[in-house]
């Protein structure tokens, strides 16, 4: 077993346990946590996988300024583990059969996709940040000034929604 | 080199697992993580396809995402704050207001 094979099942073996601590956990501030691992060792694979920009981006916006959010808003609320209600009949009776029925459906579709998955070798240094960002810069330029005003609008629906009413 | 099939499958699993939290929790917090888990899922076989096809366009497609995310999770996170002073209470099934 060569070692990018090792580095890959110890980081996914890392990921699949942060999501499965994600949905056991109680607390959500555990939650949190959890999901802060599994977001790093996403970005061990996307460095496995060459494409050390996104892994930074990864880093600093998930891991950093998303997660940070979300503890904050956590704190901020005072959080408390979670209680157990049943209130909706139909979750309680369809929602274990619905979600294994998705489940069935995309290992369905992988199996029967698998051959056709591409396994080619392929050379390194393809995704150096010079080349990334002039795709950014040219390709993709409309869709990136989209993107900025789409963040504006959401800095812009933040405050008027989290902002206390005026007596 | 690892087989971009792995990646794929990882991914998948990653994505369900999303899913089962976002159906089995109660707290709407952790119902929003759950999405993000998704997305990240999601983000994983962009990168693993533009690996695979030797294009980057599947890289720049997950900026946009990470972007979006971020944005989601800035007006996601006004919207619980809302919720949370208005029901006092994190639990998704108490916010039933449009139920008969």
């Amino acid at each position: 077993m060569s070692a990018p094979l090792i580095i890959f099942f110890v980081l996914a073996a890392v990921a699949v346990l942060g999501a499965m601590s994600l949905i056991i956990q109680k607390h959500p501030i555990h939650s949190a946590l959890s999901l802060i691992v599994v977001m790093v060792a996403l970005a061990g694979l996307y460095l496995l996988m060459g494409a050390e920009f996104v892994a930074a981006v990864q880093i600093i916006v998930y891991g950093g300024a998303i997660m940070v959010l979300f503890v904050f808003v956590i704190m901020l609320l005072n959080a408390e583990a979670e209680e157990r209600t049943d209130f909706s009949k139909l979750a309680k009776f369809a929602g274990l059969p619905l979600t294994l029925a998705l489940l069935g459906v995309l290992a369905a579709v992988m199996v029967r996709a698998g051959p056709g998955v591409a396994n080619a070798a392929h050379p390194g240094a393809l995704a150096d940040t010079r080349s990334l960002s002039t795709m950014l810069f040219t390709n993709f330029v409309y869709p990136f000034e989209l993107t900025s005003f789409l963040i504006l609008v959401a800095i812009l629906g933040a405050m008027v929604l989290a902002q206390r009413e005026q007596k | 080199m690892v087989p971009t099939s792995y990646f794929l499958i990882l991914s998948a699993i990653l994505f369900g697992l999303g899913v089962v939290a976002f159906v089995f929790r109660r707290n709407i917090i952790t119902m929003f993580m759950s999405i993000e888990l998704m997305l990240n899922a999601v983000n994983l076989a962009f990168v693993a396809f533009s690996q695979a096809l030797n294009k980057l366009d599947g890289q720049v497609f997950v900026l946009f995402v990470i972007v979006v995310a971020a944005a989601e999770a800035a007006v996601g996170l006004g919207i619980i704050i809302l919720i949370a002073r208005n029901r006092r209470s994190l639990n998704v099934e108490r916010v039933d207001l449009l139920k008969l």
